[in-house]
Parts: structure tokens; C-alpha cells; sequence
């Protein structure tokens, strides 16, 4: 009982550390799912901020991006895939049903920029694209709405009155880092998007995949480059960014976050630490008559501080054992009640058993020292 | 000085023994020069009233204290000059302690209790070697069938027979008991000093601390004490038998139940 207790700020403090690291990296992890799922080399070119006076728009205010400088950039070096992306909110109707979703203008190249999978049909082709065809492919949020106990392939949805024919269905992808339904939409071609639904000339945005996360800086630098001469603009009218420096972004939020958890962690680890000596010095008083019989029996002084250190590192490791189990434990059950992802790494588990067996040797030192430096003939007098 | 007709060298060899406690501002002098040769197969009664330095000169016999003075040769070691860790080396091989308080340890068996001073042995005893020498040991003093009891299953004579056990385990030259009888009753008593007995027969050196004249008269020599300095060196006289005085004790408390 009384072993439990001294282990209790252990148990406590490697049950935070592992219980906070399995969730802070679950987050992470649950991000960096979500910032690939977008597609890893991605590259987004945004229109310019709108400037009226001394007022400023924020990105994407001034149209300044064309379908010509989207084909233009997908002539680059190590340019994969372009698409160039029109946006708008539309009420869409199927089947005596209705919905409010997201209509998106796209090129044939979107469901391989954004790692997207087409759970059932095809996927809009360039000829879609040529012909203004009024096809499209919907979300699984759309199809559930609109389709509730069909196969929405091959029957007509009407956008803004339009019919179009659904060629196929999205795989489900769920919800992005900003909470928002990825389903929860229409994919048109652009070329219809821009003709027939809206009348626009510019695009909102503009979709690039490079070849590979290593050329993304310098793709970046050509589609810059580009633009500028393109736009023929002093000032950059436009904005590219990339899926990495987002990542970078969320994580080292995370990261921020369990450093402060593992602080916290550390101090109760110390707590932790003084209780087990605190325990231990209490022991070799109670045990100086045991300490004095085994150096009557020919212990050395090394022996006894030996026989101690490994007691205190034992209760420490012990304790470290249990908070290893009772934080993941604990991590499992947020993970339960929360639907979060947890992910316990290794090396955490490793670093906190090394940590608490550490804590151990530091605390158990000073009672071991001081129980081998005991005299025997006043150990074993001692009553 | 007794001389013996055994030639062979003393287990103990005290020449002029000082102990000077320095506690305060007053100088201790417990033990004032003492000279005392113990041979192989004695049976010695270190006798004296408290405070005649008995304890003192005992805690130096047993290696658990240096001299102040003089020189003390425990089987040819000389034990004055050596360290703590020495000393330590010195009482695992050479010198078995008995207790007045048995000293065991109360959450092990007396197994485990008598393999105890095996694991500070310098030189490694095999796991099965340190049950069997424990075992043998345990069935020395009577109590091979009680291996595996704990402290607190045994009645205060099993413990001394345990701590007994554990003094011999490691083959000692010299077991020194330290009123090994000051806990128990008068027929317990008689029969760990049958115990006694039975070892020095078998060729074990005894030396025995105890202020009880009945308890000596079981021993072969005694050395009686005061303030410091061996007054009386003497055989024992009249030498009293375990066996003996527990029939009698026996048929005493029969003939008080008869009657």
C-alpha cells in the first residue's frame, strides 16, 4: 500500500507524459493524415488582394487568375497535374430532394491532385471539359442527401435549374482541417462551371502538383515567375502557397502543445521523484537494524547502497510501468469518448521508463549513501 | 594465562587491547589493555557486569570495531589494521554472529534468512550450492523441516536455532554469540545451549557473551571482566550438560504436576 502511494507521483507523472504525447501526437498524426490527403506536393496559386483606395481585400478578392495562366503553368518543368478551380454555393435538386453544396468548377486532373478516389462511375474527362459537357460527379455527403437508397450514377442533378448527368461518385474523405465536409460537394468541369452555371473569366484558384515534395520550391519559384511576367504586374497580384508549409504550420502547433504538457509531465515527475525519496530515507530508519544484521553478516558498505539503489529504482521503474499503462489507457478512453486518433510512439514509452528508472537512481542515492554509511554496532543497537 | 597442550595457533589473539570512546568532552577508556588467546575448539563465557567492557571487547573480537590500541590477530588476520570493507570480508568468512534479539529478517523464510550472509560471500556460491549448505545448516540446529516458515511462525528458541544456522552457514572459524540466551526461558535456554554444545563437540570455537553464571556453567572457560580488564581466567569447574540439566528440568516439572 505504502509502495503504491510513493509511486503514485511516478505513476501520475509518466501517465501524463504518455497520456498527452499518445494524444498530442494522435493530432498530429490525425493532421499530417489530412495535410497528404489534400496531396503531399501540392501547390495552391490564389488571385491577388483587391485594392480600392486605401481598402484592401484579403486573397483571392481581385480575379486576376485565368484558365490560361492555369494551362500555361502545366507547361512547366515537373508539373504534373493542373486544375484550375472555380467555387460557388449552389441549391442543387435530384430526385424531388434539395441541398445547398459547394459546386466546384475542376479539370480532369482534381481527384489525382487531391489523392481522391471515385467510389463508384469515372471521373470527368477532357472532353467534359472541352464540350462544356453538363456532367458531374458528386460527394458522398450529396449522394447520401439527394440519393438516400440509390445508385446516383447515371440519374440527372439540377444546379441553378441545369440538368446534369452524375458520371460518378467521390470516395468519402471526410472532414479537413478546418472542419469542414469534404463530401459535402459538386464537381463539374470548369469550362461548364464558368460558362454555364456562373459567367466568369477568372478562375478562384489554381491547383498544381509537382512531381515530387522535393522540387515543390522550385516549382513554386517558376509558377512565381511565370505569373509575374504573365501579369505583367509590378506588384505580385497573387499568392502561391503549398500543402508543406501548412503542415509545418498545424504540427509546430502541436508540438508547442505537448512540450507544454511534457513540462507540466517533468514536474510531476520531480514530485515523483522526492516522494520516492522521501519514502526511502523513512525506509533505511525503519531497516537500520536490517542493515545492521547483513553488515554483520560481511555486507559491504557497496552492497547495502546496491541492495537500496535497486529497491528505489525498482519502485520508480514499477511505478513508471503502471503510468505507461494507465496513460495509454487513459489516452484510449479520450480517444474513445472523443473519436480522436491517439498514437502511442515507442520512443516515448522508452524515454519514460528510462526516465522513471533515472528518477530512481537520483532519488535512491541519497538514502542508499546514507544507509551504507550506517556503523554497524549502532545499526544493529538500533531499536 | 591457561596454556593448552594443543599446539596449533590461536583462533583469537589479543595483545594489549585499548578502546578509547571519544564521546564529548570525556574520554571513554572500556577496554584497558587486555591480552586473551582463544585455541580451536574452546568454549569461552565472556562474563562481566555492564559496563565492564565486555560488549566493547566483543565488538572488537568480531570485527565490527578497530582497537585503539594493541593488536588484535583473528586466524593469523591482523584485524586492527584493516578497512571497512576489509572487516566486512573478514566477518562474512570468518566469524559467525548470534544475537541476543535473533535479528532475523521477519518477510523471509529461514531459508532464505540462513542463506542470507552466502550473498555477501566474495566468491560466488552457485544458487542450488547456497540451498543445500542452508539446508544442512538448518538440519545442524534441528530445524530442516521448518525451511520454509517465516520469523514470526517460530517460537523464540526456532529463531535463535535459525540465526544460529545462519551464523554457521558460512563455515566460520569462530562463532560469537551475544547473549544468545538473554530472550528466551530457562528450558529454551538449555536447550540452545545443548545446541552449543553439540557444535563445539563437532570442533566449532565458541565465544559467548553473557552475564548469566548458570549460562557459563554450560561453556568450558570462562573470562570474567571489570572495568576494562580480565579479572578471571578460569576452566569451568562442574561443567554443566544440556542434556542433563533438561532431563532434570524435566522431571522437576513433571513431579510439580504429580504433586
Amino acid at each position: 500500500m505504502r509502495s503504491l502511494l510513493t509511486m503514485l507521483g511516478i505513476i501520475i507523472g509518466v501517465g501524463a507524459v504518455i497520456g498527452s504525447v499518445s494524444l498530442t501526437s494522435g493530432a498530429t498524426k490525425q493532421v499530417e493524415d489530412q495535410v497528404s490527403s489534400l496531396g503531399e506536393s501540392v501547390i495552391t496559386v490564389f488571385s491577388g488582394n483587391f485594392t480600392s483606395g486605401a481598402m484592401r481585400g484579403g486573397w483571392g478578392s481581385a480575379p486576376t487568375l485565368t484558365v490560361a495562366d492555369a494551362l500555361a503553368i502545366a507547361g512547366l518543368k515537373n508539373v504534373v497535374a493542373v486544375s484550375p478551380e472555380v467555387r460557388d454555393r449552389a441549391q442543387v435538386l435530384a430526385n424531388g430532394l434539395n441541398w445547398n453544396t459547394q459546386v466546384m468548377g475542376e479539370s480532369p486532373d482534381y481527384p489525382q491532385i487531391r489523392n481522391w478516389g471515385i467510389a463508384s462511375g469515372v471521373m470527368l474527362s477532357d472532353q467534359d471539359v472541352r464540350s462544356l459537357a453538363k456532367s458531374a460527379v458528386i460527394g458522398k455527403t450529396v449522394a447520401d442527401q439527394l440519393f438516400p437508397n440509390e445508385n446516383p450514377v447515371g440519374q440527372t442533378i439540377r444546379i441553378r435549374n441545369l440538368p446534369f448527368l452524375i458520371v460518378g461518385v467521390l470516395a468519402p474523405k471526410g472532414f479537413n482541417l478546418f472542419g469542414q465536409d469534404q463530401d459535402d460537394t459538386v464537381v463539374v468541369p470548369y469550362t461548364s462551371h464558368m460558362h454555364r452555371i456562373t459567367t466568369r473569366t477568372f478562375v478562384s484558384d489554381i491547383l498544381v502538383e509537382a512531381a515530387n515534395d522535393k522540387v515543390i520550391d522550385s516549382v513554386q519559384k517558376d509558377i512565381t515567375d511565370l505569373l509575374l511576367v504573365r501579369h505583367r504586374s509590378k506588384e505580385q497580384d497573387f499568392t502561391v502557397r503549398n500543402q508543406l508549409e501548412l503542415m509545418q504550420a498545424v504540427t509546430a502547433t502541436s508540438r508547442a502543445m505537448s512540450f507544454l504538457l511534457a513540462g507540466v509531465a517533468a514536474v510531476s515527475l520531480v514530485v515523483g521523484g522526492i516522494g520516492i525519496m522521501n519514502i526511502m530515507l523513512v525506509s533505511v530508519t525503519e531497516r537500520t537494524r536490517e542493515i545492521g544484521i547483513r553488515m554483520a553478516v560481511g555486507a559491504r558498505a557497496a552492497d547495502i547502497l546496491v541492495q537500496f539503489l535497486i529497491e528505489a529504482v525498482t519502485l520508480s521503474a514499477i511505478g513508471g510501468s503502471i503510468g505507461i499503462v494507465g496513460g495509454v489507457g487513459f489516452s484510449k478512453i479520450v480517444a474513445y469518448i472523443k473519436d480522436m486518433p491517439t498514437v502511442t510512439p515507442v520512443t516515448w514509452i522508452a524515454i519514460a521508463f528510462i526516465s522513471s528508472a533515472i528518477i530512481g537512481v537520483i532519488s535512491g542515492f541519497y538514502p542508499a549513501w546514507k544507509a551504507s554509511k550506517l556503523d554497524p554496532i549502532d545499526a544493529l543497537r538500533y531499536e | 594465562m591457561i596454556r593448552f597442550a594443543v599446539q596449533t595457533h590461536p583462533v583469537i589473539k589479543l595483545a594489549d587491547i585499548h578502546k578509547v570512546y571519544h564521546t564529548g568532552e570525556v574520554d571513554v577508556h572500556a577496554v584497558r589493555g587486555i591480552s586473551l588467546e582463544v585455541f580451536p575448539g574452546e568454549f569461552v563465557a565472556l562474563m562481566g557486569a555492564s559496563g565492564s567492557g565486555k560488549s566493547t571487547l566483543m565488538n572488537m573480537i568480531g570485527a565490527l570495531d578497530r582497537p585503539s590500541g594493541g593488536n588484535y590477530l583473528l586466524d593469523g588476520i591482523d584485524v586492527s589494521t584493516l578497512d571497512r570493507d576489509a572487516l566486512a570480508d573478514v566477518r562474512n568468512e570468518k566469524i559467525g554472529f548470534v544475537f541476543q534479539g535473533f535479528n532475523l529478517l521477519s518477510r523471509t523464510s529461514a531459508l532464505e534468512n540462513t542463506e542470507m550472509p552466502m550473498l555477501y560471500n566474495r566468491h560466488r556460491i552457485q544458487s542450488h550450492e547456497q540451498r543445500e549448505r542452508a539446508l544442512h545448516a538448518l538440519n545442524l540446529v534441528g530445524l530442516g523441516d521448518r525451511a520454509d516458515h517465516h520469523p514470526n511462525q517460530l517460537s523464540g528458541g526456532q529463531q535463535q536455532r535459525v540465526a544460529i544456522a545462519r551464523a554457521l552457514v558460512n563455515r566460520p572459524t569462530l562463532l560469537l554469540a551475544d547473549e544468545p540466551t538473554g530472550n528466551l526461558d530457562t528450558q529454551t535456554s538449555i536447550e540452545i545451549m545443548g545446541v552449543f554444545q553439540k557444535l563445539n563437540d563437532q570442533g566449532i570455537t565458541i565465544v559467548m557473551v553473557t552475564h548469566e553464571l548458570d549460562v557459563a556453567r554450560f561453556t568450558k572457560r570462562m573470562v570474567i571482566l571489570r572495568d576494562g580488564k580480565i579479572v578471571t581466567d578460569e576452566l569451568v569447574r562442574e561443567r554443566l550438560s544440556a542434556e542433563e540439566e533438561s532431563n532434570r528440568l524435566k522431571q522437576a516439572q513433571l513431579a510439580v504436576k504429580l504433586a
